[in-house]
Parts: C-alpha cells; sequence; structure tokens
C-alpha cells in the first residue's frame, strides 16, 4: 500500500503544473507561462476590476534554446501578410537575397538581421530546391539555427510571365527618365529595381 | 318592440363587425387612446362596447419586421465572418517572427506612449468597442505618470465617439472608414506610414480584440518599440532578448536597419490586429443579432397571448350582452 502511494506520489510530482488543462479544440496556445508579470501587477493596479490584455507573448508557441551541438537541419518559417508558406520546416539550406547580395544560411549560422532587396530566395531540401521571387522584407536567423522570413510579397518562379516583366522593365525605365520630384524619381527606381531583379532572377 | 328590434340590430351588427368603434362619446375617446398607442388593451373605457387590438396588432408588426431586419443582419455577418476568419488564420503567423526576435516588453516604462486603438466603424456589434475602449483608457492611465505622456490614435468610428468625450486633447489622430474594401495589407501599410510620419513614439500599443471563437474575443495589446528602446532594453537586458547579439547586415548603419524594421513591424502588427478585430466585430454583430432575434421571437409569443386574451374576452362581452338583452326580454 505504502509502496503505491510512494509511486503516486512520485508520478505526480514528477508532471509539471499545467498538466491538468484540458486540451482544448483550438489548442495551438501553449501554457501561458511566459505571461509578463509585472504588466500585470502593473495593471491590477490601475484597473482592478477590469482583466489584463493578452500579450502576444502568451499567444505563441516559445522558441526553444539554443542547443550546445550544431543541429543538422536549418528550421524555417516563411511568413507572407496573407499566408504562411513554409511553416518550421526542416531544411538544409537557404539562400535568402540580402540587400547585401545572396546570402546562404546554414543550420548553426551566427545570428542575423538581414533586410531583403527584390531577389530569388531558394529553399534547399536534399535535392529539392524551390524558388520564390521575393518582394522584399526581413529574414531573421536566430542562434537556435531556427531560420524566419518575413515577406511582403512572393512568387513561385514558375507563375512569372517573362513578357510582363520586360514591359514593366522598360515601363519604368521610361518613368525613371521623365521622372522631375525626388518621390516619382524614387518611385520609378523602384520599379526598375524590382523589374531588372525579376528579369535576372528568370534568365539565370 | 321596437327596442328590441333596435337591440336585435345592434347585437347582430356586433357580431357582423366586432371592431368598429361605434359612434359614441365614450368610443371616441378610447378611440383617441388608442391612437395615441396606448398598449393596454385590458382597459375598457366606460360606455365602449369593444376592446380594440389594433394596438397589440401594431405592435406586432413591428416586432416581427425587426427580428426579420436582425435575422438578416445575422446571415450577412455569418457569410462575411467565414471569408474573413480564414484571412486572419493566415495572417497570424505575420508577427511571430518579430515577437520572436524582440521580445515582448508590454511593461516598458518610455517618455512617449501611443495608443493604437483598434474599433470598428458600424454599430450593432455588442459590446466589443467599449471593452477596447477600456482597455485603451487603462493603458493611457498606466503609462502617463509625471515624465510620460500618452497619446491615441484611433482608428474606427465607434472609438472616436467615445474618446472624445473625455480625452479629446490627448487624440492625435482618428482615422475611419477602414473596411470600405476589404482589408489588405497595402492599405494598412500605407496607414502605417501615415501613422508614424504624424506621431512621434517610443512605444507603440495596439490594442485590438483578437477573436478566438465566434462567442469569445479578448482584447489584446500588442507593444512594438522605437529602435532607440529597443536598444537602450536589449542593453539593460530587459524582456528584450539579447538584440545585440544579432549580425545586422546590409545598410549603412545598424540604427537604419532597425529603424526599418520597426516600421515594417509595425504594419504587420497593424495589419493582423486590423483583421483579427474585424473578425472579433463580425462574431460579436452576429451574436449580437441572435440575441436580439431570440428577444423579438420571445415578445411576439408574449404578445401573441395578449391578443388574443383581448380578442377572446371581447367576443366574450359581446356575447355575454347579446344573451343578457335577449334572456331580458325574454324574461319580459
Amino acid at each position: 500500500m505504502l509502496r503505491h502511494a510512494a509511486r503516486r506520489l512520485a508520478s505526480r510530482a514528477a508532471a509539471p503544473a499545467p498538466v491538468w488543462r484540458r486540451a482544448l479544440s483550438t489548442a495551438e496556445v501553449p501554457a501561458e507561462a511566459a505571461e509578463d508579470s509585472s504588466f500585470v501587477e502593473a495593471w491590477k493596479k490601475v484597473a482592478p476590476n477590469l482583466e489584463p490584455p493578452k500579450t502576444p507573448i502568451s499567444l505563441m508557441q516559445p522558441r526553444p534554446p539554443t542547443p550546445a551541438a550544431i543541429p543538422t537541419k536549418l528550421t524555417v518559417n516563411f511568413v507572407l501578410p496573407y499566408k504562411s508558406e513554409i511553416a518550421n520546416k526542416e531544411v538544409d539550406m537557404v539562400i535568402v537575397p540580402a540587400t547585401t547580395g545572396q546570402m546562404g544560411v546554414l543550420p548553426g549560422h551566427v545570428a542575423t538581421i538581414a533586410e531583403l532587396k527584390p531577389g530569388v530566395l531558394s529553399v534547399h531540401e536534399g535535392n529539392d530546391v524551390t524558388k520564390y521571387f521575393v518582394s522584399s522584407g526581413f529574414a531573421f536567423v536566430h542562434a537556435n539555427s531556427i531560420a524566419d522570413i518575413v515577406a511582403v510579397e512572393a512568387v513561385p518562379l514558375d507563375q512569372i510571365d517573362p513578357s510582363l516583366v520586360q514591359k514593366g522593365l522598360t515601363e519604368f525605365t521610361a518613368k525613371l527618365g521623365s521622372a522631375s520630384t525626388d518621390l516619382e524619381k524614387a518611385e520609378a527606381q523602384i520599379g526598375v529595381d524590382v523589374h531588372s531583379a525579376l528579369n535576372a532572377a528568370l534568365t539565370s | 318592440m321596437a327596442t328590441a328590434a333596435a337591440l336585435r340590430r345592434e347585437g347582430r351588427r356586433l357580431l357582423l363587425s366586432p371592431t368598429v368603434p361605434k359612434p359614441s362619446p365614450a368610443a371616441v375617446s378610447a378611440a383617441i387612446a388608442r391612437s395615441t398607442g396606448i398598449s393596454q388593451p385590458a382597459m375598457a373605457p366606460l360606455g365602449a362596447r369593444t376592446v380594440s387590438t389594433q394596438v397589440v396588432r401594431n405592435r406586432m408588426k413591428s416586432v416581427k419586421n425587426i427580428q426579420k431586419i436582425t435575422k438578416a443582419v445575422k446571415m450577412v455577418a455569418a457569410s462575411k465572418l467565414r471569408a474573413v476568419q480564414i484571412r486572419t488564420e493566415n495572417s497570424r503567423g505575420l508577427w511571430q517572427p518579430f515577437t520572436a526576435l524582440l521580445g515582448d516588453a508590454p511593461s516598458v516604462d518610455v517618455k512617449k506612449n501611443v495608443i493604437v486603438a483598434i474599433t470598428s466603424d458600424k454599430g450593432l456589434c455588442g459590446g466589443i468597442n467599449t471593452t477596447s475602449v477600456k482597455v485603451s483608457k487603462a493603458l493611457h492611465k498606466l503609462t502617463s505618470g509625471q515624465e510620460n505622456e500618452s497619446k491615441y490614435v484611433i482608428l474606427g468610428e465607434k472609438g472616436k465617439v467615445q474618446l472624445v468625450r473625455d480625452s479629446k486633447e490627448s487624440i492625435e489622430m482618428t482615422i475611419s472608414e477602414l473596411q470600405k474594401n476589404p482589408i489588405n495589407y497595402t492599405q494598412i501599410a500605407m496607414l502605417a506610414d501615415d501613422i508614424l510620419k504624424i506621431v512621434e513614439y517610443d512605444a507603440l500599443r495596439v490594442i485590438f480584440n483578437r477573436f478566438h471563437s465566434v462567442v469569445s474575443f479578448k482584447p489584446t495589446v500588442a507593444t512594438i518599440l522605437s529602435p532607440e528602446v529597443a536598444e537602450k532594453e536589449s542593453e539593460a537586458g530587459g524582456k528584450v532578448s539579447d538584440l545585440a547579439s544579432y549580425e545586422i547586415e546590409g545598410g549603412e548603419t545598424k540604427s537604419e536597419i532597425l529603424q526599418n524594421l520597426a516600421e515594417f513591424q509595425f504594419s504587420c502588427v497593424l495589419y493582423n490586429g486590423a483583421l483579427e478585430n474585424a473578425c472579433s466585430e463580425l462574431g460579436a454583430r452576429m451574436s449580437a443579432m441572435d440575441s436580439s432575434s431570440r428577444n423579438a421571437g420571445d415578445m411576439l409569443d408574449r404578445l401573441t397571448l395578449t391578443y388574443n386574451r383581448t380578442r377572446q374576452a371581447s367576443i366574450t362581452t359581446e356575447l355575454t350582452e347579446i344573451i343578457s338583452g335577449a334572456s331580458a326580454l325574454e324574461g319580459k
């Protein structure tokens, strides 16, 4: 009898505290351990009758810590405003079009924040390479070999129409030539950059 | 004989048209009472032969119309919700990289706070706008102190109407007609650009109602720090994770990249917040209109009962009058 009690006590002590939450059908939200307690405290002083609002940290999965050894695979998240193109996929390498040029990201890459320019993003998984044309955005590489790429617009290369690209390029080059104000020049320059990058992406 | 014949004629006339008001002074006063819409059908002014059910019938008609309208609004909201919900769930991945990089510091103490409250333009959506405004006001109290100041940027008419009443001087700018066209990223990016041109900020707090399910919406606050504050917090070792350990690729200076990062983060968070709030608004409108239709249905049931009671009482009264009149004649 005592042996059973000891076993039960040991198993209960081993189980972490929030285990008795029922798994909800909307359970994308994990344990809310990462809540900002100082915020909740300050809130309670100001508005004791109002429940404190949620904060983004409590609404996302916590990220894994930096492992000791370099992992073999890179986890990639590629998000666009209208969908998550790649979510938590394990790949070998990712090449992002940073403003300083094409940057290759391998597992164990140093933590980096890179601003992206219009160009080709390629995801290498074994022998498959998926290429997207990305308009611009940011790429974060974390120390735990997770790469987050946030882009405003991305298109798989095979869905781009080359004739439209040429037309756009000539149009914007003409606009650049005839631009008078700085704003118009900047807009025309952006158009030229994007279209020439598209051109380069399609021809390469 | 003549009186009996007259009484019989009267009885027949009453049976044929029980609701035609009799031209007598008491009946005229009853007619006036009816036309002013007093809904006390059980009250029979002295002398009137019948009590009209017109009042009750008018109320029933208007309640039925209200029920139809609220049901229609609910259907419209339900169909719109389905479309917006898909887009909202797809946009949820957008702010996660930023929070993963920079952490979240809602209790950061800075001089210039700007509270961006996302509310709806149209009403009939339950209490979500009031909750958002309450949370904004509490945050305002939290973040304004001796040296700290806090300003509002309000998206949506309903929030503006409520906040203008007591915090008019703290409102920096208001934007309405957000949902004239379906919300898309370009529109929100331009809006974010406009906001950032006008306000100076150390910390932006975006308040919106996050959509958890059709019946549950939780107020959420997302904090975005300006690049200087983010650097300061990371050096101080606060909640912002080790920003300094990240290499910055590209750009001439680190601060330029961080500036772009903060602006991009603001537009992404605002996009997700606007979509979530639109979703919550539609869900709240669905449940508000649903309970409204149900209430109208209950009211209609009660009115129907009252109507039937009144009608039956008036028929009974007339029958008893005729019968007592007839039996009085026979008794002679």
